[in-house]
């Protein structure tokens, strides 16, 4: 039997362990709603209002869980991850102008709402389950989703 | 109950090698982590504790107790070794942030007086990073 096999903890269930990557991406928008009058939209979004739009460095934290697999020792393969957030998050967001995008029509283009569109994104990573998305929109606002059943999921912070 | 958070900083060298595996299986599953002349990270380790505050310290843990037993259950044996060669628990466990997570954990369970071990931290680097919580 090789040295892996000879963990002593290979009798009980393998720990659970959660695991955080951080991904970067670089996006402008503009918080404006329809529903509200020019004035209306000055009062509730000030700055951000700016026809002409903003923009941040987006950091978005995916955190995923899941048994510590015995064989390789991780949660998920990394580059399965690196390469669904490559394909879906930032080929996807970054360098764009997220009013333009479609995900965008229906809700204002608030980080609330995009770390929501993420938390469905991520909802389909096959590896591992998602248990919550972090985005800073500056190094002083973040925001945290953790799936409409996340009572037990927020404690774990 | 309060959670008091202490952070330290290792470096270590490590690589991630499954012996029941061929050289070529090794490579596909691990890429560049699996040269086994091995590589190095400078962790950081999160150790957040829960307690009680004590009504006349004030504290939940001393802090200086809580750092010497980081000193000694975890970055005298970890700092400036190789993981894989030096320490004990990764003779029969791969040395990946989840594992060093669950294995630090392991470490520290039971030795922190007045507190229960909450939550273990470690950064591989600033955009990995694994916590465990002792769920199995």
């Amino acid at each position: 039997m090789s040295q892996t096999m000879k963990d002593s903890s290979n009798n009980s269930p393998a720990p659970r362990a959660y695991l955080s990557r951080r991904y970067r991406l670089s996006a402008s928008h503009r918080l404006h709603t329809d529903a509200f009058s020019a004035e209306e939209n000055q009062s509730a979004y000030g700055k951000c209002n700016n026809p002409h739009g903003h923009g941040h460095n987006y950091v978005v934290e995916v955190t995923l869980a899941g048994p510590v697999d015995r064989a390789t020792g991780m949660v998920c393969d990394l580059g399965v991850l690196d390469t669904f957030a490559q394909e879906r998050l930032l080929d996807r967001f970054d360098r764009q102008n997220l009013n333009t995008l479609q995900e965008f029509q229906a809700c204002v283009s608030t980080t609330e709402n995009f770390t929501r569109e993420v938390h469905r994104i991520f909802s389909a990573f096959p590896q591992a389950e998602l248990t919550g998305i972090r985005i800073e929109e500056t190094s002083n606002n973040s925001f945290e989703y953790h799936g409409a059943d996340s009572n037990r999921k927020a404690e774990r912070i | 109950m309060v959670l008091l958070t202490r952070k330290a900083e290792f470096s270590s060298a490590h690589y991630y090698w499954n012996e029941e595996w061929s050289a070529e299986e090794n490579q596909r599953v691990f890429g560049r982590c699996a040269n086994r002349n091995g590589h190095g990270h400078n962790y950081t380790l999160e150790v957040t504790v829960a307690g009680e505050v004590d009504p006349v310290t004030g504290f939940v843990v001393d802090l200086k107790q809580l750092k010497e037993i980081l000193e000694r259950e975890v970055l005298r044996v970890y700092d400036h070794r190789n993981l894989n060669l030096e320490v004990p628990e990764f003779a029969t466990r791969i040395p990946t942030t989840e594992n060093i997570a669950v294995s630090i954990w392991e470490r520290l369970q039971g030795k922190i007086p007045n507190a229960t071990l909450h939550r273990v931290r470690v950064y591989e680097m600033p955009d990995l990073f694994a916590d465990y919580y002792g769920e199995r």
